[in-house]
């Protein structure tokens, strides 16, 4: 007898290469079987006429813990994951203090084994206190559990430090995942360079900053071999490098976030603050270059780099607000809105990018990263699966988030598409999602 | 977007007399219409023989309170406002940050409630942030009329400005006007683009490609990096401040240079029409941006432009008391 049969679902494992009607089996916490497994279940999920997928992974989260619990924590920014069908996030070491050596990356660890709902895997900094000048304890924190390391919020500016990282971190096998902005570029920037920032008298952020800095890291990667992370890919041309890159067998990876995939500058018109995110939202020629970009491979996974804020941080001037965007739970939704509504993927590909494209990040070659790494729906496998109702139409109500974070410009959105259940380990089992946040 | 100029401006210029002006707010000339500019026009028009009376005084907005929010500092545009407020006989409230509560850490938003909360109908923001009184407008009952916010609008000035040149010019419509300076980080040049594409007239912003963004031709204008290219063409030529401050960022090498290139002196003026307008926002800085010659000469209007900031500034107080519930 199976603990959990999930029934009658579209299985789609783009581990495994599958894409069929069947079951799923789970025993304890991990998958049993695939296929038509014999025998009863102690508990049975119809999942007819939903998709049955690895469990999502984000590699872009912002749980703010320690120091900012007022705006996430790893508790509600793990439960905001799995109602949005997340069962693994990354979480970002911008925090204060900042995780940047082995007991704050064990401090994660601990708080999210006590209180998280999905598996939340701590990202440690390149440099000491993201000052960008020493490197930080990376072998230390990988032992601890780091999956990976980035000063994100800023790039690593100098030439010389990143070069270093690159080289140190090339022997540790972990990714290097930068936030490509040259500081010297950034001036007061405020959002995207160009006609809009000029109207509303707005300092901008040229696109070229990012490229200067992806560039010289795409030149460093080149000398060190190590593998190298894009954040937040949010121009044209940083699309065409990392395309070049891979054409040259460079080892990089690269990630878009759904605000980059659905908005443009045009929206900070109204100077509401919740528009103003980091990198800035660009043109519709930069967003259409993400949509080609992901669809075809170049970016390999969808990241939300959910950032959530205190309603008082955003109730300010555009200017004196902080960057971010709360979208965790309607990330989903989004990406499909992006990607599947817009003709440009369809649901398989869509589910790759968050599946085997983040795992693909996370994996350390020769090493056993366990749960950091979910194999798909593989017999032996942990068993986080996510099920998705394709067709569910639903609208976005951020007053309803598990996430603290009430920063969302996509309120009132009507979205086409969402998690109804999210299993972590085989453990935690979301079947009712918050009825207040369906239609 | 470019406002096209249009033929039909040029009978807009003298409004319809039973225009309703139905804003509670004045946040920038973006919003406007070229009627509702207009409208502004010819009511500080009736306002400005308020001045020339032995008492200087008129009851529109008696019982009213003013309150004088600026976040910033200012000198003129605070003092024509305290002064329009008053010839309005409303009561006027003065706020500035330094030594309140934003020094305290308050937000905008909080002080300006807490000062509403005290019965104010019409709020007057200066602000070093682009969009604060756009923030305001939407979350307080009483009015907000923008008296600058950071390099965004300064939409009474522009007004002001469009009133001078058409008492002195008698049309707006069709004039070739120059903007010259700092274009990037002027609130002046912005709702002067906008204000005089709106009437009808060509406008050129000239300045050093550091301190001109190329993307400021989308609201309308023509950008040039040459100021004697230009002098032949123009009727009205506006000079902006230069700002000190943007020297740290090393937007341009020094006084010297930007002077030489982008100064008024009498030899440029020569070489403009025998009529052309000369106008500055001020505070002027002396032998930089114009020399005195230029300044004090009879070509100029500057003092013009103060005096009617006074009208204008009483149209738009009044306008908008109109319409605060």
């Amino acid at each position: 007898m199976h603990d959990i049969v999930i029934a009658n679902g579209r299985v789609i494992d783009p581990a495994g290469g599958r894409d069929e009607v069947c079951d799923v089996a789970i025993d304890g916490e991990c998958i049993a079987a695939v296929g038509t497994p014999r025998g009863k279940a102690r508990q049975t999920i119809d999942a007819k006429g939903k998709i049955v997928c690895p469990g999502l992974i984000d590699l872009h989260v912002h749980c703010r813990e320690p120091g900012h619990e007022e705006e996430e924590t790893i508790a509600t920014a793990s439960a905001a994951a799995a109602a949005g069908g997340f069962a693994t996030i990354c979480a970002m070491p911008n925090t204060h203090p900042p995780a940047d050596d082995e007991r704050a990356v064990q401090y994660v660890i601990q708080r999210a084994a006590e209180a998280a709902q999905a598996r939340v895997l701590p990202v440690g900094c390149i440099t000491k206190a993201r000052a960008g000048e020493e490197l930080a304890e990376m072998g230390a924190m990988l032992e601890a559990g780091a999956v990976g390391f980035s000063d994100d919020g800023d790039g690593v500016a100098s030439t010389a430090v990143m070069q270093r990282a690159l080289q140190y971190a090339a022997r540790l096998g972990a990714p290097l995942m930068q936030h490509c902005q040259d500081p010297d570029l950034m001036g007061g920037g405020q959002m995207n360079s160009g006609t809009t920032a000029v109207r509303l008298g707005l300092g901008g952020i040229a696109a070229s900053g990012e490229q200067i800095m992806l560039r010289r890291d795409l030149k460093l990667v080149e000398h060190t071999g190590a593998r190298y992370h894009v954040q937040h890919v949010s121009t044209v041309g940083s699309v065409e490098l990392i395309r070049q890159a891979k054409q040259a067998g460079l080892a990089v990876t690269a990630e878009a976030t759904p605000h980059h995939l659905l908005l443009t500058d045009a929206a900070c018109s109204g100077y509401d603050p919740n528009y103003k995110v980091n990198p800035p939202l660009r043109s519709a020629a930069d967003v259409e270059a993400l949509r080609a970009g992901v669809a075809d491979g170049t970016i390999d996974c969808l990241a939300s780099d959910h950032a959530p804020h205190a309603k008082e941080e955003k109730d300010l001037e555009f200017g004196l607000a902080p960057f971010g965007i709360a979208s965790l739970e309607c990330a989903l939704g989004l990406y499909a809105k992006a990607l599947i509504d817009s003709g440009w993927m369809d649901w398989p590909g869509l589910i790759a990018r968050l599946t085997t494209g983040p795992a693909a990040v996370l994996v350390r070659p020769g090493t056993d990263a366990g749960a950091a790494t979910p194999q798909g729906l593989a017999a032996g496998a942990p068993a986080d699966v996510t099920l998705i109702d394709p067709g569910k139409r639903w609208t976005v109500r951020p007053a309803k988030f598990l996430s603290k974070g009430r920063n969302c410009p996509y309120d009132g959105w009507r979205l086409k598409g969402r998690a109804t259940a999210t299993l972590v380990g085989g453990r935690t089992i979301l079947c009712n999602l918050p009825a207040s946040t369906m239609i | 977007m470019a406002p096209k100029a249009s033929s039909s401006s040029r009978k807009t210029e003298r409004a319809d007399k039973s225009f309703l002006w139905t804003r509670k707010d004045l946040v920038g000339i973006d919003e406007l219409s070229s009627e509702e500019i207009v409208h502004i026009l010819d009511t500080a028009e009736s306002f400005k023989e308020v001045s020339t009376r032995s008492i200087k005084k008129v009851p529109a907005l008696r019982g009213k309170v003013v309150a004088l929010m600026f976040f910033e500092n200012s000198t003129r545009t605070r003092m024509s406002f305290e002064l329009a407020a008053g010839r309005l006989s409303a009561d006027t409230l003065g706020f500035t940050a330094a030594g309140s509560s934003v020094a305290k850490g308050e937000t905008t938003l909080d002080t300006v409630r807490n000062i509403e909360a005290m019965g104010v109908d019409i709020f007057v923001v200066r602000h070093s942030e682009p969009g604060a009184p756009h923030m305001l407008a939407r979350k307080v009952r009483g009015a907000v009329i923008n008296a600058g916010d950071g390099p965004h609008e300064h939409p009474t000035q522009a007004l002001l400005d469009v009133f001078t040149i058409r008492q002195r010019l008698g049309r707006v419509d069709g004039l070739t006007v120059a903007i010259v300076g700092d274009i990037a980080h002027s609130r002046v040049a912005r709702s002067s683009i906008l204000t005089l594409r709106k009437l009808g007239a060509e406008v050129i912003v000239v300045g050093p490609p550091t301190l001109v963004p190329s993307a400021i031709a989308a609201m309308g204008c023509q950008v040039s990096h040459d100021l004697d290219a230009v002098l032949r063409e123009v009727d009205v030529i506006n000079m902006l401040r230069v700002q000190f401050e943007r020297f740290g960022s090393q937007l341009f090498p020094s006084v010297r240079e930007y002077s030489r290139l982008y100064g008024l002196n009498a030899d440029r003026l020569a070489r403009c029409r025998k009529d052309v307008l000369v106008m500055h926002p001020g505070p002027i800085n002396r032998g930089i941006e114009l020399t005195s010659e230029v300044a004090d000469g009879p070509n100029s209007c500057i003092l013009q432009q103060v005096t009617n900031g006074l009208a204008t500034r009483m149209a738009v107080l009044y306008l908008v008391s109109q319409c605060v519930a």
